[in-house]
């Protein structure tokens, strides 16, 4: 049975009473939930000079470019750095959760279970208690410092939550479609490739974003693993922005903005296929 | 069902060949210097670690290389800084390459035991002792600050500038109004005096800025000189005077007494912060190093108009050293091009090119005094009379896990303001870093 | 979403593999675990490998530049001065209260919002999307403007002035609302004299158990940007939930309002579960946000144990401190995943 959203019948003056009620507490939290934004924004707008705890919720008294073109020029570079890390990683990632997602769920073999549950620990893991380790090894295999090793980093410990995510959305596809494809004299990766994959968009949609944002949004394993600042991600950069002794505020807030802005973008225009994957049972409910 | 298929294909193409770019693209690998050809005072690379990347201290850097071009105009250099944390974050970063055998030709470092109980005992520094005499740098710089870069003779490093850290900053015009001036020097009980004056007149006295602790712990240091004089002072950091004796705890009780004058927003705001509200007139003194001299100039305030300085209270005669410098690597992918940066650090003209955009004084003492302000010329005058002592905030004066135990100390100091679990917690660090029995 | 293995309502038939009589049984299931073996023998490395020797390091001598792996005697030695420290305790304190804060506020909003959303809105959509929206910023980003949202000279202190909360609170007679949020460093409910009556060193630690009202605006902060998710997941909870059920407790005559508290949360708890297990591991492992929000906070009231390692490890040079810590954070972590992943795996 597919479940609806709750309609109440429309009852008079409690229910009147009530609505405004709800209105009320509604707009208190879109405006709670917006104010940090604000907060970045505007302070972001401001010139230097002009940018001060005291005036913090004011708004810029002219609005050009303030912070915004300076921590542009400053995060262009490091932006890139993060889309050549992202993108890869994410991809490869989803992949390999799909692949790993699809053997697990539907070809399982004795113990499988127990060795995914293994594998899914790692997702939880504090990264604190790999840093030293992993950096040795990145060292060794000539990778430390490089952005193909922030992207080795980020699939591998990607991997638990991606395999995760994919076994439950296959989970939910019939066995029948395998069956009937088996019949067809298809082996496991063919039947992979032409029926699970295209099959399997949505949930491809939904962890790519759970990806992007994740990985885009790091700041550990970036500030460990790439030393040197033209290669770092942007989240490292806008920490860089601060410089070591003296701050330019309002480059710096607006610096949070545009390190902000891809995954801001990507919430707003895939943001409805993420939520309408959850309520889908996507990821499976 | 064929067109999906090709769109997974090309993306995962994508994806790879993305990376194999990123790969290709992002090399920190020194290349593998088979001629490494700076034979030729040309060409060749040079790779520059250091924490300076904002405003001042950025063009600095900038004035630094362009006197490197002078020895070597075409030669590559890879500015690599990191930002954050006064250094916290680079020294982060210097350590794991360090340790993985991927050093920077040269690294920005402040003598004392930052070099010589870390890079130097590691064995990750050269000694460049032939350069000092070569150059005539034995006979422009202070005996006292070379010394804190020497071992067992040999001399480690070669310093840009320096920073005096025991300044007290204050925004001359509230204080004219209130009818106090201060003079050449400033004793601990004037200082109480003019605070508990300010106090009746409603105004915060003491501006501080400590998150991240640090600028707190420097007040503690510049007050524990001003309690104990620089012998005892200098006595801590070889374990003859201990952290519990009587004077220091005095000190702390002192320190503890400033704590009471401070702005109570201290621990929200960073020191530049602080000095903010100091030029804006809510608070009147902050202990901070020159580097806050950078700050005011920034504001187009004036020298002696809208701010004045003075020793940080009792520290008069004391120039606390807050240096910055630069080593050969051992086993530096470019040393020829190094040792010409060296050179260029040291010379004349190189210092004399920095200092003034860095905000600090040359370590060289022969200097042209009239590129400089009325603030630094003074600070010069200091430097060339008083008595030198090494800074622990700053990494000089102690290792640094002393140093942070330090700041945890501070911190808890500064909300319970015991002091003899303070001097306990101090005495227990020294000794488990070694420099104290 | 990923927890939502949990919220199966029904029998999962379909992880059932093709009939073994139609197909080479054997030879795909070892194609299938060779297939596997590289992620397996990755996680093996990457996760298990490195915490071993992390663990060592822990054990270890190591606490300067210079590399030391002998083993130091007493063989825990390292722990025992890591749980010693007065700063190392404040970090224990810190977590606990933290978890508290945030687990509530997050459940709480969230699933309030997720119900007062459970309706066909005007902007419906608009409001779900904005109040998720926080999700997907950096822990780094938010910091930075959070700090100075609850900076206490300005920031939220403001708007109370400006809101007319204050001079209301003056004609009252009450003094101003000024909080001084994260520089507080106020403990509320000190139990170290009562701990005393039971455990006599209590009364000597330097570090005061209670409340630390610093870690509140932390806790303000970390639910702002984690409850959408919350929102979000107890709205696909909700969606699962057929509508018969709803109008069968209706036609029983319940009201709306014990529809929801009789009917649909408690039938929402492997959700809650799920989402609570998500929020405190996340609250055992905070670290970037307090770090560009609050640093450590006036006497630690906002130290946690990432901070602490992350210090330890890299301004400090301990690293086996800073490695015991982080061990120690892994056992905490584990002791309440471990239990949460045996049961999803005995049932599924």
């Amino acid at each position: 049975m597919v479940a609806r959203q709750n309609t109440i019948p429309r009852k008079p003056v409690a229910s009147r009473i009530g609505h405004i009620l709800l209105w009320l507490v509604l707009i208190l939290a879109f405006l709670f939930y917006l104010m940090p934004i604000y907060v970045m924004v505007v302070n972001g707008f401001k010139e230097a000079a002009n940018v001060s705890l005291s005036t913090m919720w004011s708004f810029p008294d002219n609005i050009q470019s303030g912070g915004f073109a300076e921590a542009a020029r400053k995060l262009w570079p490091n932006m890139q750095n993060s889309l050549i890390m992202v993108i890869p990683a994410t991809i490869i990632s989803s992949f390999l959760g799909a692949l790993n997602g699809y053997l697990l769920s539907k070809w399982k073999f004795p113990g499988a279970d127990v060795l995914f549950t293994i594998m899914l620990f790692g997702f939880f893991i504090p990264y604190q208690a790999v840093l030293l380790p992993l950096v040795r090894f990145l060292q060794t295999i000539h990778l430390y410092g490089t952005i193909p090793g922030l992207i080795l980093c980020h699939v591998v410990y990607g991997l638990p939550i991606t395999t995760l995510m994919f076994r439950n959305y296959f989970a939910g596809v019939p066995t029948e479609l395998i069956e009937a494809a088996g019949v067809d004299g298809a082996g496991m990766l063919t039947i992979f490739w032409k029926v699970m994959l295209p099959l399997s968009v949505p949930a491809f949609i939904v962890v790519g974003i759970f990806q992007f944002t994740n990985i885009w949004n790091d700041f550990l394993f970036g500030v460990t693993v790439v030393p040197n600042p033209a290669s770092q991600p942007v989240t490292i950069a806008l920490n860089n922005l601060s410089g070591s002794f003296s701050v330019d505020w309002n480059v710096v807030m607006a610096g949070a903005v545009i390190a902000a802005l891809p995954t801001a973008l990507v919430y707003i225009f895939l943001g409805r296929y993420f939520v309408r994957g959850l309520l889908a049972g996507s990821v499976k409910g | 069902m064929y067109r999906k298929q090709i769109v997974v294909s090309i993306f995962l193409l994508a994806s790879l060949l993305l990376s194999a770019c990123a790969g290709a693209a992002t090399t920190t690998e020194p290349p593998a210097a088979t001629s490494a050809g700076a034979e030729q005072a040309g060409g060749g690379k040079l790779e520059v670690f250091s924490w300076w990347t904002s405003g001042g201290e950025a063009a600095a850097l900038d004035a630094l290389f362009n006197t490197f071009k002078t020895y070597n105009p075409t030669a590559e250099i890879i500015n690599a800084t990191i930002a954050g944390g006064g250094g916290s974050n680079a020294r982060a970063v210097l350590q794991t390459r360090l340790a993985g055998g991927d050093p920077p030709d040269t690294w920005q470092v402040h003598p004392g035991y930052e070099l010589l109980g870390q890079y130097v005992a590691s064995g990750y520094v050269d000694p460049i002792t032939d350069l000092y005499k070569s150059e005539g740098w034995d006979k422009v710089m202070p005996a006292g600050l070379v010394e804190q870069m020497t071992k067992d003779g040999q001399i480690y490093g070669v310093l840009a500038g320096v920073h005096r850290g025991n300044g007290l900053w204050y925004n001359k015009k509230v204080l004219d109004e209130q009818g106090i001036t201060i003079g050449e020097t400033l004793s601990i009980d004037e200082f109480l005096g003019i605070a508990n004056q300010l106090i009746a007149a409603d105004i915060t006295p003491l501006c501080v800025g400590d998150n991240g602790v640090w600028a707190s712990a420097q007040l503690f240091e510049n007050t524990l000189l001003g309690v104990i004089g620089p012998d005892k002072y200098k006595g801590l950091w070889d374990g003859s005077v201990s952290f519990d004796s009587a004077e220091v705890k005095q000190a702390m009780e002192t320190y503890g007494n400033m704590l009471d004058y401070q702005n109570s927003d201290h621990s929200a705001l960073s020191w530049d912060q602080a000095i903010q509200k100091l030029m804006e007139g809510t608070c009147v003194f902050s202990s901070m190093g020159d580097w806050a001299y950078g700050e005011f100039v920034k504001a187009q305030k004036k020298d002696n108009e809208d701010f004045g300085w003075v020793s940080h209270p009792g520290t008069a005669g004391s120039f606390m050293v807050v240096a910055d410098g630069f080593v050969m690597a051992k086993n530096a992918p470019n040393k020829d091009n190094n040792t010409l940066w060296l050179k260029a650090i040291g010379s004349k003209e190189g210092q004399e090119a920095f200092n003034p955009l860095k905000g600090s004084i040359p370590a060289r003492t022969d200097v042209d005094r009239a590129k400089f302000g009325p603030y630094h010329n003074w600070s010069m005058d200091s430097f060339a009379k008083d008595t030198l002592v090494p800074t622990v905030v700053h990494g000089s004066a102690a290792p640094a896990d002393f140093q942070q135990a330090l700041n945890d100390a501070v911190t808890t100091f500064i909300v319970d303001k015991n002091v003899d679990a303070f001097a306990a917690a101090l005495v227990k660090a020294a000794q488990a870093s070694g420099f104290a029995k | 979403m990923s927890t939502s293995e949990l919220v199966k309502t029904q029998k999962d038939a379909s992880t059932v593999s093709p009939p073994r009589s139609k197909r080479p049984w054997l030879s795909e299931r070892l194609q299938s675990f060779l297939l596997l073996l590289p992620s397996f023998i990755a996680t093996g490395i990457f996760v298990y490998g490195f915490i071993s020797f992390t663990i060592y390091i822990s054990l270890s001598n190591w606490r300067t530049l210079v590399r030391d792996m002998s083993l130091r005697q007493p063989l825990l030695a390292n722990y025992a001065d890591l749980f010693a420290m007065p700063r190392w305790q404040a970090d224990l304190r810190n977590t606990v209260v933290f978890t508290i804060f945030f687990m509530g506020i997050s459940l709480g909003v969230g699933l309030g919002l997720a119900i007062l959303l459970d309706r066909k809105l005007f902007a419906g959509t608009v409001l779900r999307n904005v109040f998720l929206f926080p999700y997907a910023l950096s822990f780094v980003v938010c910091g930075v403007a959070w700090r100075w949202i609850f900076n206490p000279e300005a920031g939220v202190n403001i708007l109370f002035n400006l809101l007319g909360i204050n001079p209301l609170l003056a004609a009252v007679g009450v003094g101003p609302l000024q909080p001084g949020w994260a520089t507080d460093p106020t403990i509320l409910l000190k139990v170290n004299d009562a701990l005393a009556l039971i455990w006599p060193a209590a009364g000597k630690l330097q570090v005061q158990f209670g409340v630390p009202v610093a870690m509140i605006p932390v806790a303000i902060a970390a639910s702002w940007q984690l409850s959408g998710f919350v929102m979000a997941m107890y709205i696909g909870g909700m969606a699962t939930i057929p509508e018969e059920v709803r109008e069968a407790a209706r036609i029983d005559g319940a009201t709306e309002w014990q529809v929801y508290r009789r009917v649909l949360i408690p039938m929402l708890a492997p959700v809650t579960i799920s989402l609570a297990v998500l929020l405190l591991h996340t609250s055992l492992k905070i670290f970037d946000l307090v770090y560009t929000m609050t640093g450590t906070g006036p006497g630690f009231a906002t130290d946690v144990p990432a901070i602490f390692v992350f210090e330890m490890m890299f301004k400090a040079t301990r690293y086996n401190l800073a490695s015991a810590g982080a061990i120690f954070m892994l056992i905490a972590v584990g002791v309440v995943i471990i239990p949460y992943l045996t049961s999803s795996l005995r049932k599924g």
